[in-house]
C-alpha cells in the first residue's frame, strides 16, 4: 500500500515536471497548450497528495476548466487558423540557460539547506477550515478578490470587445 | 520520501521552467502560460509548507487566491492580446514596441 503510494506520487511528480518541459520547448504553440493541461493536472494531483482537497478540485475547476480554455482560445484567435501547425519559436534560448541555472541552483542551495520547522498537518477535510478562515480571518482579503475579479471581468470586456468604426 | 524538500524541489523545477518560457518565447500566449507555470509553483509552495510546517490551514487559503489572482490576470492578459493582434496582425510581444525611445 506504501509502495501504490510512492508509485502513484511519483507518476503525478513526473507528469507535472515531463509535461512542463515540453509547454517550453515544443516548436507548436497548441501542443504547448494542451502539455500545460497536463501540467495543472498532475498539479492538481499532488495537491490531494499533500491533502488539500478542495484546492485540488479548484485547480481542476478553474485552471483547467477555465484558464486553459481560454488559452487555447487566446491561441486561435491570436493566429491565422489554417492548421494546427502555428510555432512559436524560441529565441536566445543559450544565453537564457545561464541566468535560469543559476537562479536554480542558488533556490535549490537555499531549500536544502534551511532547517525547516516542521509541524504536519493531520489528514482531514479542508473545505470547512478554508470557508471558516475566508469569512473571518481573511475577510478582507475575500472581498477585495471579489472585487478584482469584477474589475477584470468589466476590463476584459471591455477591452477584447471589436468596435466597429462608425459610417458616418 | 514523501517530504517537504521533494515538493519544493517539484516547485523549484516548475519556477525555473516558467521562467525559462517568459525568457525565450516570442509569442505573447506562450509568455501567459510560462507566467501559469510559475503561479502554479507559487501555489505548491504555500500548500507544501501549510502541510508540513505550519500545521493550519493558512498557506491554502494563500493558495486560494493565487488562483483568483491568475484567473483574473489570465482574462486581462488575454484581452489585451486580441487587441495587440488586431494592430499588428501578430501576437509577438517584441513587435509592440512605439514605446521604445
Amino acid at each position: 500500500m506504501e509502495l501504490l503510494r510512492h508509485i502513484i506520487f511519483w507518476l503525478f511528480a513526473v507528469l507535472t515536471v515531463g509535461s512542463a518541459v515540453v509547454v517550453v520547448f515544443h516548436p507548436r504553440v497548441i501542443y504547448s497548450a494542451f502539455a500545460l493541461l497536463f501540467t495543472f493536472f498532475g498539479v492538481a494531483g499532488l495537491y490531494v497528495f499533500l491533502s488539500a482537497d478542495f484546492l485540488a478540485a479548484a485547480q481542476i475547476l478553474i485552471y483547467v476548466g477555465g484558464i486553459l480554455t481560454l488559452i487555447i482560445f487566446g491561441v486561435f484567435l491570436t493566429a491565422k487558423i489554417t492548421t494546427l501547425d502555428i510555432p512559436h519559436q524560441t529565441h536566445q534560448r543559450y544565453v537564457a540557460l545561464v541566468p535560469i541555472v543559476m537562479i536554480a541552483a542558488g533556490l535549490f542551495t537555499v531549500v536544502k539547506n534551511t532547517v525547516w520547522p516542521t509541524a504536519p498537518l493531520p489528514h482531514h477535510p479542508t473545505t470547512q477550515v478554508i470557508g471558516e478562515l475566508l469569512l473571518t480571518k481573511y475577510l478582507v482579503p475575500f472581498e477585495l478578490a471579489s472585487i478584482l475579479l469584477l474589475a477584470a471581468l468589466i476590463g476584459a470586456m471591455r477591452l477584447a470587445r471589436y468596435y466597429r468604426k462608425r459610417e458616418d | 520520501m514523501n517530504s517537504l524538500l521533494v515538493y519544493l524541489t517539484i516547485s523549484i523545477v516548475l519556477f525555473v521552467l516558467g521562467l525559462l518560457a517568459m525568457m525565450t518565447r516570442k509569442n505573447a500566449v506562450s509568455v501567459l502560460m510560462g507566467i501559469e507555470l510559475i503561479l502554479n509553483s507559487a501555489g505548491l509552495n504555500f500548500v507544501a509548507f501549510s502541510r508540513f510546517s505550519t500545521g493550519n490551514l493558512n498557506g491554502q487559503t494563500a493558495a486560494v487566491f493565487v488562483i483568483i489572482v491568475a484567473a483574473a490576470e489570465a482574462a486581462v492578459a488575454l484581452a489585451i492580446f486580441l487587441n495587440l493582434y488586431r494592430l499588428k496582425a501578430t501576437a509577438e510581444v517584441d513587435q509592440a514596441d512605439e514605446l521604445r525611445g
